[in-house]
């Protein structure tokens, strides 16, 4: 176990020292365009922690509307007559007559089916069948509702990341947890709320006439004016909506003094609009956000040119917000805050003072430990605690891993336990010592008799820290993080940094007697 | 230095004690419950900086009661400037809240103060937190339980695990009848005392096998001890170590870290207790004997 060829300790010392290199470019600004660093963690650097789940009710039970008019001209098409087809809650009713169920059985089974499609990829439909006599009862089977919450949660992270980066915070991190979630880590931002209010908002717009007739029928619905109160009936039919805006920006109108939204149309929607304003003069054209009118000018020449303006008692702020929400297009669904966690500036730097003056403490205390209680070995043990902890910090710096407060508590109790390994040998050493007058064979015996143990002990601690880091959640995983390598550094710098130094204390001291105290 | 300490006779008399301390965790934990945090109840956490000589936390409180936010507790946090302000709150989606609160606590309020952390958990949020919690504590048990299992004869998995689930439950009856909070940091001091409580366990094991494959004439009562004394000593200094490591953690780690370090070091100090006391008199319970390792070698 003593013995090392030249080779290896060459291989070792270069290794050592490139770690040291390693982890000395996160105290060092070298300006290198790759230069790796440890990123610290929101509770160190201050920021916010958004979680956004998406509401996707609305949009599947929109996608069930859609399905019923493609179940309703696919039959038309193929010339089988539907009794009664109807949506109730989640469930697609279809009734048809009793001659035909087989057939109709066989089409939504079919792998083939462009009516319940999926099957080849997802080796599922993406409707359930299940017959009940002569009506079928068509559910979204569990694939269709993914893919529906999959697409919707794409065309969400992109709206998301429109908004903020619009508003310009700092490197914001974007990530998609699960099939509804978008986590959002803002550092840096010490007040969310502006980044909450824009998000909060679906941004659907819609321009809508006032219905011509007075009482409310299929085709209308009665929505409110936010500014006064006042109720109008509008049409269902939407002339131009979001998707068809290409630019808006907050202006001043120089006319009234007031702040308003001016907007360009793309082509469809700049014919579209100047055919709706030419045919409804004197009408009222209500401008429709989020289910709230903003305003209902009264239309009095046609717009042609394809650009208008909004205007509804904005100040400056509300009207740049609704310009950048129309810029970034609507949200396929409501995004709801599901989980908030803000850790302002100052408290992120006190965090981290605590963090490092307790790991110098923690350090300092080890160390002096170790070196009353063994001496030269406790010397030998502690300058391979150094060289664990410069590796840990290499081996994070490599792996480019968040540093969070809890993660330097790991890197602390790392400090404490990575002796465990030196001090497991010397007991053993000193054992075999009192047996085997030659110190050679002693250290030999001392350090392959350990090995199992140390191993037994490692791997339970290191079961626990990989359980915690696929568990745990925001800081809790950087402790696991730091844990699971100390544990590794400890392993390779017990067995190779401090096992090298035994072997060339003890070949110096082959004929005196060693004692370990 | 031999050192022959006579452990084994106190086997009995502690058993006895570690048992009552498990009942008493028992009756804390099922009668006064544990004091759940933000992350596992769901609510609002704030962090306030008040900055003045010695604030007064009634006028705080008052404050805040002023403010329609149901029932409310405010604690000092750390030092005398910061308190935390804790509240339910299952809306979390009005995105002026904070912005109103901060208004109307500085109406309220003559002295500066600053938020130095917000933290809002959804109910959802929090249920799924404490659940995947639970699945963690309970996975790491049962990941220890295999790997001794594979590792060691079945006496001793039995003796480790019950040694774990010793020092789990007083760990977590003290966090109870000391009402601290329960929040995701002690989870993951939960689950290291697990690591390490099994670590300490192992070592001795790993000797009392060796002793039975060696002696064959030393009973399982006297060999445990010879074991324990024979490891004593890396016990003592891995267990000082450690425990200085979070000692420096819990004085100078700041307010957010001490629970954590508490758990922890009740941990180290439980898991230290039960490798010798309560690992190795199941052993002698189970009249382990030469026979039960050299099986295996078979």
């Amino acid at each position: 176990m003593l013995y090392f060829s030249k080779l290896k300790i060459t291989l070792i010392a270069l290794f050592t020292l490139f770690m040291v290199m390693v982890s000395s470019s996160n105290f060092l600004d070298l300006d290198l365009d790759k230069q790796k660093k440890i990123k610290l963690g929101l509770d160190l650097q201050g920021g916010s922690y958004l979680l956004l789940e998406l509401d996707n009710e609305p949009v599947i039970k929109q996608k069930l509307q859609s399905k019923l008019l493609e179940i309703k001209d696919y039959f038309k098409k193929n010339k089988i007559k539907i009794l009664r087809l109807k949506l109730d809650d989640k469930l697609i009713k279809l009734k048809v007559s009793k001659d035909d169920v087989e057939k109709i059985s066989e089409i939504f089974s079919d792998k083939e089916s462009t009516i319940n499609p999926y099957y080849f990829q997802y080796k599922a439909h993406q409707l359930d069948v299940k017959i009940n006599g002569d009506v079928f009862n068509l559910e979204l089977s569990k694939y269709g509702i993914i893919l529906i919450k999959n697409a919707s949660l794409d065309q969400a992270i992109e709206i998301v990341r429109k908004r903020v980066d619009e508003v310009g915070t700092n490197e914001p991190n974007i990530l998609k947890r699960g099939n509804d979630r978008i986590l959002l880590e803002l550092p840096g931002l010490d007040n969310p709320d502006r980044i909450k209010s824009l998000l909060g908002k679906t941004a659907d717009l819609a321009f809508r006439l006032e219905s011509k007739s007075s009482n409310e029928s299929f085709g209308t619905e009665k929505l409110k004016l936010i500014e006064t109160g006042e109720e109008l009936l509008l049409s269902k039919r939407v002339i131009i909506s979001g998707d068809n805006l290409v630019d808006a920006s907050p202006r001043m109108d120089s006319m009234n003094n007031q702040t308003v939204v001016s907007f360009t149309l793309d082509r469809v929607g700049s014919k579209r609009f100047a055919q709706a304003t030419k045919r409804n003069i004197g009408t009222r054209l209500a401008i429709v956000l989020d289910g709230q009118i903003i305003s209902a000018p009264v239309i009095r020449d046609v717009i042609a040119g394809g650009s208008g303006q909004i205007s509804g008692g904005f100040t400056f702020q509300s009207a740049t917000d609704l310009a950048l929400l129309l810029r970034s297009g609507a949200l396929p669904a409501p995004l709801n805050i599901i989980e908030e966690r803000t850790v302002g500036p100052d408290l992120g730097q006190d965090s981290i003072n605590a963090g490092i003056l307790s790991l110098i403490i923690g350090f300092l205390l080890v160390i002096g430990f170790m070196t009353l209680k063994y001496r030269i070995f406790g010397i030998i043990a502690n300058f391979t605690l150094i060289i664990n902890l410069i590796l840990l910090i290499s081996i994070l710096t490599l792996l480019e891993a968040t540093l969070t407060l809890p993660g330097i508590a790991g890197i602390i109790l790392t400090v404490g336990m990575a002796v465990d390994a030196n001090v497991l040998i010397f007991e053993r050493i000193k054992e075999e010592t009192s047996k085997e007058k030659n110190n050679l064979i002693a250290f030999d015996n001392g350090y392959s008799k350990s090995k199992i143990t140390i191993l037994d002990a490692n791997i339970t601690t290191i079961i626990a820290a990989i359980i915690l880091f696929i568990f745990g959640s925001g800081p809790v995983k950087g402790f696991s993080i730091t844990l699971c390598v100390g544990i590794l550094t400890t392993l390779f710098s017990v067995f190779f940094i401090a096992r090298l130094l035994t072997s060339i204390y003890v070949k110096i001291n082959k004929n005196k007697e060693i004692i370990i105290k | 230095m031999k050192k022959d300490y006579k452990f084994n006779q106190y086997y009995k008399s502690l058993n006895v004690f570690s048992i009552a301390l498990i009942l008493l965790s028992l009756i804390f934990l099922i009668f006064k419950g544990l004091n759940y945090g933000v992350d596992f109840k769901g609510g609002t956490l704030i962090e306030i900086r008040v900055e003045t000589e010695k604030p007064d936390i009634e006028v705080l409180r008052s404050s805040f009661n002023k403010m329609n936010l149901g029932k409310i507790s405010i604690k000092n946090f750390g030092s005398d400037n910061d308190f935390v302000v804790k509240f339910k709150r299952d809306e979390l989606n009005d995105p002026e809240f904070i912005e109103n609160l901060q208004r109307n606590l500085s109406q309220e309020l003559t002295q500066d103060f600053s938020f130095r952390r917000v933290e809002n958990v959804g109910p959802k949020v929090s249920s799924e937190l404490l659940k995947a919690g639970v699945t963690a504590i309970c996975l790491s048990l049962m990941a220890m339980l295999i790997y001794i299992w594979i590792r060691f004869e079945w006496q001793f998995s039995v003796g480790a695990i019950a040694a774990l689930f010793h020092d789990v439950i007083i760990t977590l009856g003290i966090f109870s009848a000391l009402g601290l909070e329960i929040n995701l940091s002690i989870v993951a001091a939960v689950l290291t005392i697990v690591g390490y409580s099994m670590n300490d366990t192992v070592v001795i094991y790993d000797r009392v096998r060796e002793n039975l494959k060696k002696y064959s004439d030393i009973k399982i009562f006297d060999l445990t001890n010879l074991s324990i004394n024979e490891t004593l000593s890396r016990t003592i200094i891995t267990s000082s170590t450690t425990l200085l490591a979070l000692l420096s953690i819990f004085f100078f780690g700041g307010e957010i870290l001490k629970g954590f370090s508490l758990a922890m070091i009740l941990g180290v100090i439980l898991g230290t207790y039960s490798s010798i006391f309560i690992a190795n008199p199941l052993l002698v319970f189970f009249k382990v004997s030469q026979k039960t390792v050299l099986k295996e070698d078979n």
